[in-house]
């Protein structure tokens, strides 16, 4: 595969088994700064393995990941950590805000986790939760609040921190369709305006329709639609 | 409601413990050590007031001789009983020579067959003593061959140390000093003159059970909840399927009950192997046979209805404050603020039991058992009480911090009630033991600082038998292996001639000797002082004067025993010499008398009394003095003087306390792991969340140690203060001065801290394990 | 879609000229297809004749023919008729999707390549849908939204299909 000119985050033959069964089998990937990017296929088909690798949270078996022309597979567990502190924003299909803390604080915890103060980091997370129209819940905690709304603050989360690539795990998975697409038109456009990039996994295509191009996941390998035509 | 409906859901609650998959088991199972864990300490305790009365019954029965008792002539059913007690390191051997004087002689319990002179039967415990190494000198000291075993009839404990050795003209022998008697049965006929206990060493026992127990009953309340989360949910699937709360409560009963019944089987079992174990243990000194620890069948029968009860009544007031909706656990969202005055009550409840008693040990009233225990437990409670409130007061106020400190803040504040209750137990145990260790501190304070005996002068001393060849017997001591050096002081009272009313101690001794009853401005042998500056001996003063005569018996006697009376000259060159304490701490007056300024026929009335100074770097010189002694006369047995081991007493009881502490704790740290393992993996999906948007695996670690040691710390904060407090009322109690005792209060919560410590470590792995990616994806 | 129907549905409100019919017409439902004016005139004429609707009066001036319609009793009857009668669900039971890819199969081609290009085909459809959605007022988000739907069931057809592709090669090919 020649690497598109301006990539932001490039997978290379990526193979990864647990166990017997073998996840991915030479998947490719590239992103550029600002696109959004949709991962689709069947279920068990590698989609959220490849999602893990692309982010460093699992270390493929063999196969290169660079990020802004670093290797992420070379580095250490505490600097690819520090790199999704930092550079990343995550938001997952259920179960991802801290149930004792407040929407806010939830919000807050990626900047805090950077080292932000708490007055300073509840400020900005402030700001993204006014921009994804859920600032009204600040004092709320998860347990309090809609699912919209929860994933709502999760997309505010992910955004806190101004990565540059976020990823979205089915993200409206757990969500009716008006709900999921208000929350796919806040985080695309949040992106966007951002210049962020977003891997967005996800079997729906009306989710799918909000991304920029497609790659397909087949039995652990990876097909980008844009260029096959 | 029916009973018939009752029973039903109980019933149906106790199959989905047994037959609910390997989870079911699972949660059955610990439930069940837990409460089996409890059962056997609770069966045990009940046991061992049983076992003490057996101890008590067994050595009435093999009781020979008692002081005062009438003699009775000799016969064809009667026997010469003379004690040979002797000491092996700390422990005491119980001795005695026999002597038949006629076929019917009694046998003592226990005993087959009367031991031939020279040979001797053993208890079981001295046999195997006697058999290693270790019993060297003992071997030595009790020289018979040994001819059988003691059953068990004749002993009080499997340890004990005890022996019969036969004897041969110990009608003598009765006539010395020896104590001893001639009997024609044992056992004691006098059945109701058992000595009432020392008060204060029931308030010591009374307050050890209730402080041992405690913490098993708390321990036994958070093990039926063991699982708890999980079980909630089971609950709303069957509400969801059609059962009413009621129902599912009862259902959650039964739950319970089934697997504290099985605890009650387990803990059965668990007791009766401790009871084989207890054989061969001993607890200060003190040993039982299995056989006696048989709980009364009373108690028994109550430990098995309370816990299954007790299970059942946890479980429905547990699930009181959860709402079970058929679509999920709904916690009632926002308990109302706790309140503090009725938890105040408890304590201050306590005090108002305790209160009345202060100050009536020393006077030998009785301590109100009911009080002493109602008191005690009320404190201890208190503390259950007053935790649960003291945790949400502070946690509420508890400021920001790092992301960690945040994290585990919160989770206080939602839940802190749960956050309290799994550290109310370690809270309850740590009081309790700081206010036992307070108590036994004091106590043995008094009792050590009542020995006048100035131990670093001499360790032992030995009475030399009258008429016996005192230079000779001193000459085996002094080369007694660990002696250093011998103080030998003979006695003797000499009378006026006039009445026995007025007489002068003599101390004769040579001169190194009388210089440890006196300061001597000089002394050669022949020199005689008399002794000033004592408070006891006034009478001593005017018959130490140069010239006047001294009698070896007053007047009358001696002209009834037709002797001739033994007098003694004062000299002329009597010097003043200032007394001082000798090693008994006794400031003696009359007259000092070294050996050569003494008639010979006066030297025969002396008594003599050697002060051994022991070299205690030689290892078992107590034992070496005990063999010589036992050499020179088995009768005799010279006197271990005690400061040190009775400090070496309180050191053990505080080793075995903590020991037993450390135990309990180590109980409910079990449990708190198993509940922090729980909470854990219902976690699983948020913490590889927080994983894999970069939350360092440091601050999660952090954040679950804050969680426990938050409320652990202020748990063993509040048990530091109820300990001490508890520790000074029973002290005033006793009458004793109140002193906190430091290192146990802070040996008893570091010991809290560290469970803390290691439940964490010990959380540590799994909680690596849930942090990794796996747990994102989606079922 | 029956443009008789429709417009006799607009007259309802009031009487109006044919002019102005086919303006509220294109503004409302004519997002992808306006109407041709012929269009409007001989759907006028054909209701005119069947006694659904009656010129109300002819403006003088202007264009050609300005008359203004309005709807009669039997119009009104007719509309209710209409609306209450359920249009029948449309089968689709003859697709070429189907036929390209039993196709591809019996000849050994790789039916999964032509799924994924219909996909990206569909997904650039949807994506176009999508934007106008998020730019359009709420009628266009319907419309739009009725379009995604359908869109959105072809592909779940072919996921299905791509899921079952091994079974439907067992099939064809025996």
């Amino acid at each position: 595969m020649t690497i598109p000119a301006g990539s932001l985050l490039v997978a290379q033959d990526l193979r990864k088994a647990y166990g017997p069964t073998t996840a991915l089998d030479g998947a490719e990937f590239s992103i550029h700064p600002g696109e959004v990017v949709a991962v689709m296929g069947p279920s068990g088909s590698g989609k959220s393995t490849l999602l893990h690798c692309l982010a460093g949270i699992v270390m493929p078996d063999s196969g290169s990941i660079t990020y802004a022309g670093r290797e992420v597979t070379a580095m250490s567990d505490a600097e690819r950590s520090a790199l999704r502190r930092s550079e990343f924003g995550f938001v997952f299909q259920f179960g991802q805000l801290v149930p004792e803390l407040t929407c806010v604080e939830n919000v807050a915890l990626p900047l805090r986790l950077n080292g932000s103060s708490r007055k300073e980091a509840e400020r900005t997370a402030l700001a993204w939760m006014e921009r994804l129209e859920v600032d009204d819940l600040r004092k709320k905690r998860p347990g309090e609040v809609s699912g919209g709304q929860g994933q709502r603050v999760a997309v505010a989360r992910s955004l806190v921190t101004n990565p540059r690539v976020v990823f979205a795990d089915e993200p409206t998975g757990a969500l009716d369709s008006f709900n999921g697409e208000r929350v796919m038109e806040l985080l695309t456009d949040a992106a966007r305006s951002a210049n962020a990039a977003v891997v967005l996994v996800t079997h729906e295509a009306r989710v799918a329709a909000y991304s920029d191009r497609e790659i397909v996941v087949r039995d652990g390998r990876s097909r980008d639609m844009e260029r096959v035509i | 409601m029916s009973v018939r409906q009752w029973s039903r859901d109980l019933a149906m609650g106790a199959r989905f413990a047994l037959a609910g998959g390997r989870e079911g088991w699972t949660r059955s199972l610990l439930t069940a050590v837990g409460v089996g864990l409890g059962v056997a300490l609770l069966l045990l305790t009940t046991a061992i007031p049983n076992a003490l009365a057996e101890r008590d019954r067994r050595e009435e029965a093999r009781s020979d001789h008692t002081f005062g008792q009438q003699e009775i002539p000799k016969a064809d059913d009667t026997l010469i009983v003379v004690d040979a007690d002797t000491t092996f390191r700390d422990t005491d051997v119980r001795g005695r020579l026999l002597e038949a004087e006629g076929p019917r002689a009694p046998l003592p319990p226990g005993v087959a067959e009367f031991p031939a002179a020279g040979e001797m039967v053993v208890s079981p415990a001295l046999k195997e003593l006697l058999a290693s190494d270790e019993g060297t000198l003992l071997r030595e000291r009790l020289d018979y061959r040994v001819s059988g075993t003691i059953g068990e009839q004749g002993l009080v404990g499997s340890q004990e140390l005890a022996y019969f050795a036969g004897g041969k003209g110990l009608a003598k022998v009765l006539e010395g000093p020896a104590s001893g008697a001639r009997i024609d049965h044992f056992g004691n006929d006098d059945l109701g003159s058992s000595d009432p206990w020392d008060p204060v060493l029931l308030l010591l026992v009374l307050v050890v059970f209730v402080v041992l127990l405690m913490p098993v009953a708390v321990f036994i309340a958070a093990a039926v909840r063991f699982g708890g989360e999980r079980r909630d949910r089971r609950l709303a699937a069957l509400r969801l399927v059609g059962s009413d709360s009621r129902m599912t409560r009862r259902i959650a009963a039964g739950e319970a009950l089934a697997g504290s019944v099985l605890g009650l089987v387990l803990g059965t079992g668990f007791f009766l192997l401790g009871r084989e174990l207890a054989a061969s243990a001993q607890v200060f000194h003190v040993s039982v046979f299995p056989s006696y620890l048989n709980p009364s069948p009373v108690l028994a029968v109550l430990v098995a209805l309370a816990v299954p009860a007790a299970a059942v009544l946890v479980t429905i007031l547990a699930l009181r404050g959860v709402v079970i909706e058929p679509l999920g656990v709904v916690r009632t969202a926002k308990p109302s603020r706790r309140r503090l005055w009725w938890r105040l009550l408890l304590p201050l409840g306590g005090i108002a039991l305790l209160y009345p008693m202060i100050g009536q040990g020393d006077d030998g009233g009785n301590f109100n058992q009911y009080l002493v225990v109602g008191g005690v437990m009320l404190l201890l409670v208190g503390v259950t009480a007053l935790l649960p409130w003291v945790v949400e007061t502070v946690v509420a106020r508890l400021g920001s911090g790092g992301v960690a400190w945040q994290l585990a803040v919160r989770r206080l504040q939602l839940s802190s009630g749960a956050a309290a209750r799994m550290v109310n137990g370690i809270a309850v145990a740590v009081a309790g033991a700081i206010a036992l260790q307070m108590l036994f501190a004091g106590v043995d304070g008094t009792y050590t600082k009542a020995s006048q005996y100035d131990v670093s002068r001499a360790q032992m001393s030995v009475d030399v038998p009258d008429g016996a060849n005192a230079s000779a017997i001193i000459g085996k001591y002094r080369d007694t292996e660990g002696v250093r050096k011998i103080t030998a002081l003979s006695d003797a009272y000499l009378h006026d001639r006039r009445s026995e009313d007025s007489y002068a101690q003599i101390t004769v001794a040579d001169c190194a000797s009388l210089r440890e009853v006196a300061t001597l401005p000089s002394c050669r042998d022949g020199d005689v002082f008399a002794a000033k500056g004592s408070e006891y001996d006034s009478e001593g003063d005017h018959l130490a004067r140069p010239g006047t005569v001294l009698w070896a018996e007053p007047e009358d006697d001696a002209a009834h025993s037709g002797d001739r009376p033994v007098s003694w000259t004062v000299p002329q060159d009597i010097r003043p010499a200032q007394s001082r304490e000798d090693p008994t701490g006794y400031e003696r007056g009359g007259i000092l008398v070294t050996p050569g300024a003494l008639p010979e026929k006066l030297a025969a009335v002396t008594s003599a009394r050697l002060f051994l100074s022991l070299d205690l770097s030689v290892p078992d010189a107590y034992d070496h003095v005990r063999n010589t002694a036992a050499r020179l006369d088995p009768a005799v047995q010279p006197m271990t003087w005690s400061s040190i081991d009775s400090n070496d007493r309180y050191a053990a009881i505080r080793t075995g306390l903590s020991v037993g502490s450390a135990c309990v704790l180590a109980l409910i740290g079990a449990s708190l792991l198993v509940s922090q393992l729980e909470q854990l993996r219902e976690r699983r999906k948020l913490l590889s969340a927080l994983v894999a948007f970069g939350t360092r695996r440091r601050t999660l670690g952090l954040s679950v140690l804050w969680q426990t040691a938050i409320p652990i710390g202020l748990g063993l904060l509040l048990a530091a203060a109820v300990g001490v407090a508890l520790g000074a009322v029973l002290l005033r109690m006793t009458d004793t001065s109140v002193r906190v005792d430091w290192p146990s209060v802070l040996s008893m919560t570091g010991i809290g801290a560290g469970v803390v410590l290691v439940v964490t470590l010990l959380s540590l792995p799994p909680l690596l394990k849930l942090m990794r990616p796996e747990g994102l994806r989606t079922e | 879609m029956s443009i008789g129907h429709t417009l006799l549905g607009l007259l309802e409100s009031g009487p109006r000229h044919g002019y102005d019919l086919k303006r509220a017409f294109d503004e409302k439902f004519g997002h992808d297809r306006p109407l041709h004016y012929g269009q409007v005139y001989s759907t006028m004429s054909r209701l005119l004749k069947n006694g659904l609707v009656e010129v109300d009066g002819i403006e003088a001036g202007g264009g050609p023919e300005r008359k203004r319609y309005a709807i009669t009793e039997a119009g009104i009857t007719d509309v209710a008729r209409w609306l209450a009668t359920p249009e029948k669900p449309e089968p689709y039971l003859q697709s070429t999707l189907y036929t390209k890819v039993v196709l591809a199969l019996l000849t050994h081609r790789d039916a999964g390549d032509i799924l994924d290009t219909q996909r990206s085909e569909h997904l650039r459809s949807m994506r176009i849908l999508t934007d106008r959605k998020r730019k359009g007022d709420l009628a266009d988000q319907l419309i739009c939204d009725h379009a995604l739907f359908h869109l959105e069931a072809d592909l779940r057809w072919l996921e299905l299909t791509a899921a079952r592709l091994d079974k439907l090669r067992e099939a064809v090919t025996r």
